[in-house]
């Protein structure tokens, strides 16, 4: 399993074909607490850089773009009935959505943790 | 941040608050503090906030004559409200009308015994005193006070925070204003206190010299339970509230009446009042209060949980099939624990429990007219 990250600070992890993909913490942090968490339907196609999900804090609302190419695979459901799930564990719990990639290629385009971490 | 932005008597002490700054109406303003927005919004409802809110106007009006009678007629040529009727020390909302009935801003009058004391928005204040100044000059003394200090303390905790600095504050109801002094680390202070605010809660707001804003804000940042609050939250108070911000909810191309603010014209300023219209776009409003409006400003409630936005496009249908208004004002209301929003709809979608349509995502999200405000005023009357 690996994670990458995007500029627009969103981590994937993939094991296989298969990823979930969220916020960072530090977006997370910058946001504030979430009041609304929402992702396009299961099976969507989208490409890298497609608003995938939206998340809403007291402020505004964000996009949460596809970090690559796939197809949507299922919504954190539990974001629902909690939003506030992502403040809590933005890397872990608080995951955003599912989603198979096309091309596993595509992932090494994306920035590692040490790289995110000094941007 | 740009230079050209002016700054508030708190700005330092805002920032050795731990403030988030932003620019808003021309000034560097707190949005937020560490609490953050939903803390400090409920901090607010539960106990007292403090709000640096010294970017508003504040304008004081004497007549020539000396009588201040003189100067709320005067005033009364602009602004829609009951003024002569207004006992020495209360207060009275109000709106400044343009020629079509249009709103150019929202204000807050106090009849200070001698003279008037006027808080206009701060994105509208230089225009505002301009036009205040032009109209009135002949017979009043137009005061511009913009170096001033303006804060607004509240939440229930509000009276027991005050009253130890300012005791003369314990027996005022809803929207009396005094004027006062207020004790600091260093002495006390001449304040204006009045007890009103913006969030639907008890409170006061107390003006003072630039110069003692801060030992004012200090000593009263030291009583228990009040926080300091920013922007942010304010917003989303006053918008479960039910109030109106200048330049989304109300603006040169919403009339009073359309604005649901026909409360703010008192039973004299009416048809057939002692002293009805009278002000600018009298007749727009005056018809328009006889015969109705197309659209009104509404309260909307959400059934799920997304939040709809200003700008939001209102529907009467789920397929987005007749568009019949849009939203000015939305956001997450903490207290309400809900989206909460108000926009205008066409009068015939305007009454209580109405279903329409908020386009949100090219979805269409299931929203009601409700009554505003969306939580219960704590109001001392």
């Amino acid at each position: 399993m690996t994670t990458y990250y995007t500029k627009s600070h969103e981590w994937i992890r993939v094991d296989g074909g298969q990823a979930t993909v969220g916020i960072t913490t530090h977006a997370s942090e910058e946001l504030g607490e979430l009041v609304f968490v929402e992702a396009k339907d299961e099976g969507t196609e989208v490409a890298a850089g497609d608003a995938a999900a939206v998340v809403e804090s007291v402020k505004a609302a964000s996009d949460i773009y596809a970090p690559v190419a796939g197809t949507l695979a299922g919504f954190n459901e539990a974001l629902s009935d909690d939003p506030t799930l992502v403040g809590r564990d933005a890397e872990g719990e608080g995951w955003i959505f599912r989603m198979t990639v096309s091309n596993p290629d595509d992932l090494k385009g994306l920035l590692t943790a040490e790289q995110y971490k000094s941007l | 941040m740009s230079d050209s932005l002016q700054r508030t008597p708190l700005y330092d002490l805002n920032l050795e608050l731990g403030a988030k700054m932003v620019p808003f109406a021309g000034f560097e303003m707190p949005i937020q503090f560490p609490a953050g927005l939903m803390a400090e919004h409920l901090h607010t409802r539960e106990k007292a906030g403090l709000f640096d809110v010294s970017h508003m106007g504040q304008i004081r009006i004497a007549a020539k004559s000396g009588d201040v009678k003189d100067a709320a007629a005067a005033l009364e040529t602009l602004v829609p409200a009951d003024y002569v009727g207004l006992a020495a020390g209360r207060q009275r909302y109000g709106l400044l009308t343009n020629d079509e009935g249009g709103i150019l801003d929202d204000l807050m009058v106090a009849n200070m015994g001698h003279d008037l004391l006027v808080v206009v928005n701060a994105g509208c204040k230089v225009q505002d005193a301009d036009r205040i100044e032009k109209a009135l000059s002949d017979r009043c003394v137009v005061t511009r006070q913009f170096d001033r200090g303006l804060m607004a303390l509240q939440g229930p905790a509000a009276e027991a925070a005050l009253v130890p600095l300012c005791p003369a504050v314990k027996n005022m109801r809803f929207m009396d204003v005094i004027e006062t002094e207020l004790a600091t680390a260093t002495g006390p202070v001449k304040v204006t206190v009045s007890r009103s605010g913006y969030t639907g809660e008890d409170g006061f707001e107390i003006g003072c010299a630039g110069a003692d804003s801060e030992k004012v804000a200090r000593a009263i940042l030291a009583q228990p339970d009040v926080l300091p609050i920013g922007l942010g939250a304010r917003d989303s108070l006053r918008l479960e509230a039910g109030l109106c911000l200048y330049g989304n909810d109300i603006d040169v191309t919403t009339t009073p009446v359309e604005a649901s603010l026909g409360w703010a014209i008192q039973k004299a300023r009416r048809e057939g009042g002692s002293r009805e219209g009278g002000y600018p776009g009298a007749e727009v409003v005056l018809k328009q209060t006889r015969d109705g409006v197309s659209r009104k400003r509404v309260g909307l409630l959400a059934e799920g949980r997304a939040p709809v936005r200003a700008g939001a496009k209102l529907f009467a249908d789920a397929e987005g099939q007749k568009e019949i208004g849009v939203v000015t004002s939305g956001a997450f209301g903490p207290s309400v624990k809900a989206p909460v929003a108000m926009g205008y709809v066409a009068s015939d979608h305007a009454a209580l429990d109405t279903p329409v349509f908020a386009e949100l995502r090219g979805k269409y999200v299931p929203l009601h007219v409700r009554a505003m405000p969306f939580v219960a005023p704590g109001f001392k009357r």
